[in-house]
């Protein structure tokens, strides 16, 4: 066997085995805490995204209820109406539902068989309004009645209060439970790299003992538990954006849900984990060197 | 500012005992004492057995030198300097002075026995280069040419006992420290290490060596620290005696 090994080829080992199956356990309760982590932010700015979509529908736009008024019948006095609108100053857009989507909307209430056409039934008018200088509901209300329509405008504001504070509700609750994932996991993470820090016990106090600097020695063990972290943190973050592109690919723009629209850009929130992962089993291993360290000075 | 490494402690010159013990008491946690009053000086050069019964305080004294444990009460001057006095950031270059055996071996189980032995010559910033072919002819002296390349765990305990000898050998420390370093090996071996211990003191390194066999003892002719009790009882022929 002797002439396998050459003392002049010879190079110096790392200090520090490259791979330990005690790394094992470390590696996957990392994987798994940056998936979840993930997960919950990508799910929590899809949410994100959801909410503001909810509010924004509903500022930018505006129902009229157009009631016939005399003779003009409810479909011309719908359509007058639209046209008053539509050159209103802070509205986009203003169209006049037929009267087939008015009883479409009644469908439900009334059912398919009433006789609709008996029935005195409203006209809908659907306004856009400009996002950047919206008209309020009082400026709409006063260009109706100067037409002489008899015409009742819903901005919505009944409801937008409690959309928003839904909304508002939602982002924070999709925020919190982020930051409650990410800190357990920094917390675990930490946890699992003291851990397995104590296994290398041995390894610190006979390099301590041999002469070496306690910020060799510390630096030898942040490098090589930001590594493991950081390969881990690669497999959960991959694995979460893999879950949000498949979400992505199977609903469209509306990801799996029209609740939860997920965006090619929210996978981005993945990258920094690895760095992050490495971050914190840098500092706990430093943290756990220089306490055994300590320990044997 | 970056500390002066070695510099600071391997160039320097003194005047004296290269370790004194003056009152030394030393205790683990709340525990009673294991060393008690120890007091001697060991010259420069100098070769002494440490013996005791086990439990006597032999490897409690050892790592008191090697810098391991402190004492309770009491000074420990090594090399001319106290070391509680010494800064923590220092204290390593003072250890890379400083050989050990330890009883356990301590070795690192992923390293070859090349790799451990070479290791305080890294950790004191070697160039592979300059010291590949002294690691080689000592792991050949102390009779492992063929298991350079093992690992620990396929060595026997004499062969581990004879890597952790060459580790501690390798970079010719002012001291050597030896505890039970003879326990694990045949009669053959134990006086190739001894002579290997007396060769090196002959080049200058004080050489202090804990160990119960006794006819290693009688036959190196060496002076002798006996501990009994936590006590040093015995402090052998002409080297300056302060203890009873």
């Amino acid at each position: 066997m002797s002439e396998i090994f050459d003392p002049l080829r010879w190079k110096p080992a790392p200090l520090l085995p490259r791979r330990d199956p005690r790394d094992g356990s470390l590696v996957f309760v990392v994987a798994v805490l940056c998936f979840l982590a993930c997960l919950t932010a990508i799910g929590a700015l899809a949410a994100d995204r959801a909410t503001r979509g909810w509010t924004s529908q509903l500022t930018g736009s505006a129902t009229v209820v157009v009631r016939a008024n005399g003779a003009e019948s409810p479909d011309a006095a719908a359509g007058r109406a639209a046209e008053t609108l539509a050159g209103v100053k802070g509205v986009s857009e203003a169209r006049a539902l037929e009267k087939a989507r008015a009883e479409a909307l009644l469908e439900p209430w009334l059912g398919r068989e009433a006789l609709l056409d008996d029935l005195p039934i409203p006209r809908l008018v659907a306004v856009d309004l400009d996002p950047k200088a919206p008209a309020t509901a009082a400026t709409l209300d006063r260009a109706l009645k100067a037409a002489g329509l008899d015409a009742t405008v819903d901005d919505h504001s009944l409801w937008i209060a409690d959309i928003e504070r839904a909304a508002g509700i939602a982002r924070w609750a999709g925020l919190g439970v982020f930051l409650l994932i990410a800190s357990a996991a920094a917390a675990v993470i930490g946890f699992a790299t003291r851990a397995a820090m104590a296994a290398h016990r041995e390894t610190i106090e006979v390099l301590h003992l041999s002469g070496a600097q306690a910020k060799f020695v510390v630096s030898l063990f942040q490098t090589r538990f930001a590594k493991v972290a950081a390969a881990a943190g690669l497999f959960g973050a991959g694995g979460a954006a893999i879950i949000g592109a498949a979400a992505r690919l199977a609903g469209g723009g509306q990801g799996l849900t029209p609740v939860l629209p997920v965006a090619w850009i929210d996978l981005l929130a993945v990258a920094p984990t690895p760095l992050l992962a490495a971050l914190v089993a840098a500092l706990a291993a430093r943290m756990a060197a220089r306490g055994l360290i300590g320990e044997m000075a | 500012m970056s500390r002066n490494p070695d510099a600071a402690f391997a160039g320097e010159t003194f005047a004296g005992p290269i370790l004194r013990f003056d009152g030394v008491g030393m205790r683990y946690g709340r525990a009673a004492e294991v060393l008690k009053d120890v007091s001697f000086d060991l010259a420069p050069g100098s070769f002494h057995f440490l013996t005791g019964a086990s439990g006597a305080g032999k490897s409690s004294l050892l790592k008191l030198i090697y810098l391991a444990e402190r004492p309770s009460r009491g000074t420990i001057e090594l090399f001319g300097r106290d070391v509680e006095a010494v800064h923590p950031a220092d204290r390593p270059f003072l250890r890379r002075r400083i050989g050990v055996v330890f009883q356990e071996f301590k070795l690192l189980d992923h390293l070859s026995a090349f790799d451990n032995v070479a290791l305080p010559l890294r950790i004191a910033g070697g160039k592979p280069d300059t010291y590949r072919n002294d690691v080689a002819e000592l792991l050949a002296w102390v009779g492992l040419k063929d298991r350079m390349h093992a690992l620990p765990p396929t060595l026997s305990g004499g062969e581990k006992q004879r890597v952790a000898i060459a580790r501690a050998v390798v970079n010719r420390p002012d001291v050597l420290l030896a505890d039970e370093p003879t326990g694990n090996v045949d009669d053959a071996h134990a006086l190739r290490i001894l002579k290997l211990f007396v060769e090196l003191n002959r080049l200058g390194t004080t050489v202090l060596i804990a160990s119960h066999d006794e006819d290693l003892v009688a036959r190196s002719g060496q002076p002798v620290l006996h501990l009994d009790k936590g006590r040093l009882r015995t402090f052998g022929r002409g080297v300056g005696e302060r203890a009873e």
